[in-house]
């Protein structure tokens, strides 16, 4: 009887704690959402966070559309071949690219490389009394830090995604082209007579709300994080989980909101 | 200039802060002592605005209940670890606060009132490009003080102002301390366990301990008084009130 109790307790706490933790972060949301619309607007923080955050992450994200690209046109072909259907391969690449694997594989690895590179330098920051700092130089950190990264990050990642869906079509191409005997023109004549604009802009779409998930986690995790090295490792570690979660099922939420009949 | 009353400040079931009251006259330099983890850093950051005390009142510059944003003009803070900005050069760190507001400077006047800062603090132009991390702890220190007196405040708060250093450079520093309070007329509060601090920057010591401000009085007579508290800190002796871990 004890122990029932004691493990209903124990249950009881974990999801207060967890419940308290989903509220902060809703209200930590809403709090960087006002901000992002009053001034004072940080305009060289914002072309800091715009290359720090887009133009460094093009290489990462050039690449793993690249392979993804690649990789899908050897998958399609191996199982359109079943049902001689080998024609689809380029409109299949092309639409698997722009609607999900470019946005979804896209924000991972931005997830990767920029959620925990923004909660481990503001988390840092934190630590170091950097941000206490900041609040005696009359300079709020919400203004200083968070809106310009999330506002760079929500800009960025579509153009991310945009770069990422041609490369990864181009990933294709080249596999069809050189390892599967497709023609060149008639690839990409298939690709472009197949894509629709919705398809595109539906993918652009979950990158911006990718983008602003990432850089949101980044900064939630940085501006609550623990002390020392230890305290900043976890704050880094928890961004990237959160972010990745939250933007596999959003990607499911807005996949059922745009294409669900 | 400086008001506090009955200030109370509680962390789960720890109470840092159990009733302090003070003041500190226009001015005036008033050295804060006590044990690690006595509550004089959580002192300061309830000062400033940065913690909210449970109970009590702050009045500063005639601000009640302040916040750090409207203190800023009032108050300047050298924090423990100097807390640079790593994304800044040097002269963007101490210019800061100069280059932004209603009242900013322009990027080249801002760079000027930065380098004669620095030049007062004795850091060579040539620093002033430099980053934080390529600076020593006593370059940082430095550059933190040229920081808050930036905007020559009336008002300074030094957080451990020599902690890390060696004892020639924490001279240097609690010197400058003295010479910057004196000649900027301004009033300062200064949280420390390094008895040269309190020797060369107090005009009055007040000591925290157990929530409260304990005892307060002149540097000569907290250097030989005989309360055994005060005694034993003043001395680091192992052995008294206060107790110890061994």
């Amino acid at each position: 009887m004890r122990s029932g109790l004691a493990l209903l307790g124990a249950t009881g706490r974990s999801v207060a704690v967890g419940f308290g933790a989903v509220g902060r972060f809703v209200a930590f949301a809403a709090l960087a959402l006002s901000h992002l619309v009053r001034p004072p607007f940080y305009g060289r923080e914002l072309a800091l966070q715009m290359v720090q955050i887009g133009w460094l992450s093009l290489p990462v994200v050039g690449l793993t559309a690249l392979f993804t690209g690649g990789a899908l046109a050897l998958q399609i072909y191996a199982g359109s071949a079943r049902f001689s259907a080998e024609f689809a391969v380029p409109s299949i690449t092309a639409i698997g690219m722009v609607r999900e694997l470019g946005p979804v594989l896209g924000g991972l690895m931005v997830a990767a490389r920029v959620a925990s590179s923004i909660a481990a330098e503001i988390g840092t920051m934190r630590v170091s009394e950097q941000i206490d700092a900041l609040r005696t130089l009359a300079t709020d950190p919400m203004k200083y830090l968070v809106a310009p990264r999330i506002v760079a990050a929500t800009l960025a990642m579509p153009v991310l995604v945009a770069v990422g869906d041609a490369i990864g079509i181009l990933g294709g191409y080249w596999v069809g082209v050189s390892r599967l005997g497709f023609d060149g023109p008639t690839y990409l004549r298939n690709t472009v007579d197949f894509l629709e604009f919705w398809d595109v802009a539906s993918g652009l779409v979950k990158g911006a709300v990718f983008g602003f998930l990432v850089a949101l986690c980044g900064c939630f995790c940085g501006m609550h994080s623990g002390r020392g090295a230890q305290g900043v490792g976890e704050a880094t570690k928890t961004a990237v989980v959160l972010a990745s979660i939250l933007i596999l099922s959003a990607n499911y939420l807005l996949t059922e909101a745009f294409f669900s009949a | 200039m400086i008001r506090v009353h009955d200030l109370h400040k509680a962390f789960g079931p720890k109470h840092v802060l159990a009733g302090v009251s003070f003041e500190v006259a226009r001015g005036e330099s008033l050295v804060v002592i006590g044990g690690s983890g006595t509550g004089k850093s959580v002192l300061l950051k309830c000062l400033l605005g940065l913690e909210f005390p449970d109970r009590g009142a702050v009045e500063i510059a005639g601000l009640t209940g302040p916040r750090p944003h409207d203190l800023a003009a009032h108050v300047g803070m050298l924090f423990q670890g100097a807390a640079l900005f790593d994304s800044l050069p040097v002269w963007q760190n101490v210019a800061f606060r100069l280059m932004r507001g209603p009242a900013r400077m322009g990027r080249i006047e801002a760079r000027a009132a930065a380098l004669e800062k620095l030049a007062r603090v004795g850091m060579s132009p040539e620093s002033a490009e430099l980053y934080p991390a390529e600076l020593s702890g006593g370059m940082q220190k430095r550059v933190g003080l040229a920081r808050a007196i930036a905007g020559e405040p009336p008002i300074l708060f030094f957080d451990e102002p020599t902690a890390g250093l060696d004892p020639i450079l924490a001279a240097v520093i609690n010197a400058l301390i003295r010479e910057i309070v004196t000649e900027m007329g301004a009033t300062a509060i200064t949280i420390t366990h390094d008895m040269r601090t309190l020797r060369d920057v107090a005009d009055r010591v007040a000591m925290l301990h157990e929530g409260r401000f304990y005892w307060q009085g002149s540097a000569a007579e907290a250097l030989e008084s005989d309360d055994p508290v005060l005694a034993q800190f003043v001395q680091g002796r192992i052995d008294g009130p206060i107790p110890t871990l061994r």
